[in-house]
């Protein structure tokens, strides 16, 4: 039968580039070898060359502080989007990382650069520990304990008064210099970027992927899923640790805020806004949403209701994010194909 | 003695804070994270009506519960309803709204000492003993009143059983021609509505504050979760178990650990029995 209108739908296909860049043969070409590192050595390159293009030491501490938040966004992504358990604790993390390492600092007197790693094992061990008892939940029921989680040790430290109770503790030292402290978060972000991503595509990864998408078949497969979720689990808060002793560094400070929901929900904005899964998009999402929430500080509290907005909207409207969008523009062209 | 007064107060608070949210999440599965800033939202409403607008208290409270719940309405047909289904993005898009609209009220001004709603009935008088003031009494009175209404309504009306009909088999129920995204929308009205019901029940025993809403996010979470995401029964016994822990903490230990209990309520239930006291859910769909 016949329509009146001719009917037409869209059609997408592979660039050729791409297709040809796909396998081995990308080496026999500077141009498909260009295709495939411009977007990488773009990331890499721009963040390395950002601390040099900011004006004055507010804003590179604000790039040091989107750094924070990109490592607690990666952890997020991986965590969520290729083992399949959604913490929304991101401030859970941080608060031990940066109470684990506030102390060994002003208690021990460890320097940073000992504090910091030893408080991200530390502070990993601590977190699974303390998560362990609910990895068997899912969905809706691990996020919802992951959120009380920050909220409860608050809680706990306000009401027993331990740790330096509400006023913190103070005199925490910071980096040696402004370079170091910088560059010591971006490298840190851009090896962890690159090893995550590494990881998700071993044998470890598809075995974590498997967990998300069919725990009874992987169990079926004689694997400890408990295992593997507790591995998942150590090396996401290992991370989320990680930023949170770095922030205690700069600020020179750890106190309850360090649990702040703002930890939990910046990372999940920008990991929404910049693409999940992809782990790239996290990192795009920070670099949107910290230096944008910056420019609103004059605003007081409006700045959170701006970004949760943003984040309503892409959720609702737009849940495929920044990155995967960037992605299929650029591997990918669109056509009209008559029907 | 004042502590079976107060922890019966403080019990009936608890199911009020719980009912819109065991409610929603019953129906329509959707965890509303936005339960707190609705209560929040309707006790400015009340306040705004009765002394900006000039309304009569009566009055005020009426459109305290009509607009609640019509934001309500407005929020799942808005936004919830296209990621239905998806429970990590709705508890992300509800929290995402509860934040807007909590921050925005904090940057209005709607902040301090300055905003309290009038008690129904001003005065106290005393229990064996203890002084209790007449509006607690009227919490407790109207709570239980609110209870046995809801049981009635769900169970006596068309719209309450087709409510029902759908929070039990959704296939079903659209089979026989309840539509479901009507019912989850008036799901969302109702439970925001009995928020607003809570709020102006229970704001006039202290200040409007915005903080509130975080914590009444996390009293009504905590009371769904340990009687049992989606069930009634659960979730007023829950009420009273928790109350009362609370209040016992608060007698012997202090009044910092009131929102610790709820906390480690939340918790624990999660980590021994995550289905709660009277969960349906199976535990098999929980665990793995």
């Amino acid at each position: 039968m016949n329509t009146a209108t001719p009917q037409r739908r869209r059609e997408r296909i592979d660039r050729g580039i791409k297709v040809r860049s796909d396998g081995l043969y990308a080496l026999m070409s500077w141009r498909e070898l260009t295709y495939l590192i411009a977007p990488r050595a773009a990331l890499i390159i721009g963040l390395l060359v950002l601390p040099l293009v900011m004006p004055g030491a507010y804003w590179q501490r604000v790039i040091s502080i989107v750094c924070i938040y990109a490592l607690l966004a990666l952890g997020f992504d991986f965590l969520a989007h290729h083992v399949g358990l959604v913490s929304l604790g991101g401030a859970f993390f941080v608060g031990a990382g940066g109470y684990i390492s506030a102390i060994l600092n002003t208690q021990w007197g460890w320097s940073p650069l000992a504090a910091i790693p030893a408080a991200t094992i530390a502070g990993g061990v601590l977190c699974t520990t303390l998560l362990l008892p609910c990895l068997p939940l899912r969905g809706v029921y691990f996020a919802i304990v992951t959120l009380m989680y920050p909220l409860f040790l608050a809680r706990v430290i306000e009401a027993l008064n331990i740790l330096g109770g509400t006023d913190g503790i103070m005199g925490v030292d910071s980096f040696p210099g402004a370079w170091v402290e910088q560059y010591t978060v971006i490298v840190l972000l851009l090896s962890f970027l690159f090893g995550i991503r590494r990881l998700v595509h071993t044998d470890l990864g598809l075995v974590l992927r498997a967990v998300k998408d069919n725990d009874q078949a992987v169990k079926a497969s004689a694997m400890n899923i408990s295992h593997y979720k507790a591995l998942a689990v150590f090396i996401a808060s290992a991370i989320g640790c990680l930023a949170g002793a770095c922030l205690v560094h700069i600020y020179m400070w750890a106190g309850i805020s360090v649990f702040a929901l703002d930890f939990s929900v910046l990372p999940i904005a920008a990991t929404v806004i910049g693409g999940s899964g992809t782990l790239v998009g996290p990192v795009i999402g920070c670099l949107i949403l910290v230096p944008a929430s910056e420019l609103l500080r004059d605003f007081g509290t409006l700045r959170i209701v701006f970004y949760s907005l943003i984040l309503l909207g892409f959720i609702t409207f737009r849940s495929e994010g920044v990155m995967v969008y960037g992605q299929r523009k650029y591997q990918q062209f669109e056509r009209w194909k008559m029907i | 003695m004042d502590i079976l007064i107060y922890g019966t107060i403080n019990s009936v608070a608890l199911a009020l804070y719980a009912l819109g949210f065991a409610l929603v999440y019953g129906i329509s599965r959707l965890p509303n994270f936005a339960h707190g800033a609705l209560y929040v939202t309707s006790g400015f409403i009340a306040w705004s009506a009765h002394n900006t607008f000039g309304l009569s208290y009566p009055m005020s409270i009426l459109a305290a519960m009509t607009i609640t719940a019509l934001i309500g309405a407005a929020i799942y047909r808005l936004f919830l309803i296209r990621i239905r289904g998806m429970e990590i993005s709705e508890i992300i898009a509800s929290y995402a709204v509860a934040l807007a609209i909590l921050e925005g009220l904090r940057w209005k001004g709607f902040k301090g000492m300055t905003y309290t709603l009038p008690a129904f009935i001003a005065g106290s008088t005393s229990i064996a003993g203890i002084s209790v003031d007449y509006q607690r009494l009227v919490v407790v009175g109207v709570g239980a009143v609110l209870v046995a209404l809801l049981w009635l309504f769900t169970h006596y009306t068309r719209i309450g059983l087709a409510l029902r009909g759908m929070a039990q088999d959704e296939r079903a129920a659209l089979m026989l021609g309840i539509d479901s995204d009507v019912m989850a929308v008036v799901a969302m009205a109702l439970g925001s509505m009995l928020a607003a019901f809570a709020a102006v029940l229970l704001l006039p025993l202290g200040n409007i504050v915005v903080e509130s809403g975080y914590n009444v996010l996390i009293l009504a979470i905590a009371v769904c979760i340990v009687g049992g995401l989606g069930s009634w029964i659960g979730a007023v016994l829950a009420a009273f178990i928790i109350g009362f822990a609370q209040i016992l903490t608060v007698v012997y230990l202090g009044s910092h650990f009131q929102m610790v209990v709820a906390l480690l309520a939340i918790i624990l239930t999660l980590i021994l029995k995550p289905s709660g006291l009277f969960g349906q859910q199976k535990e098999l769909e929980e665990r793995v």
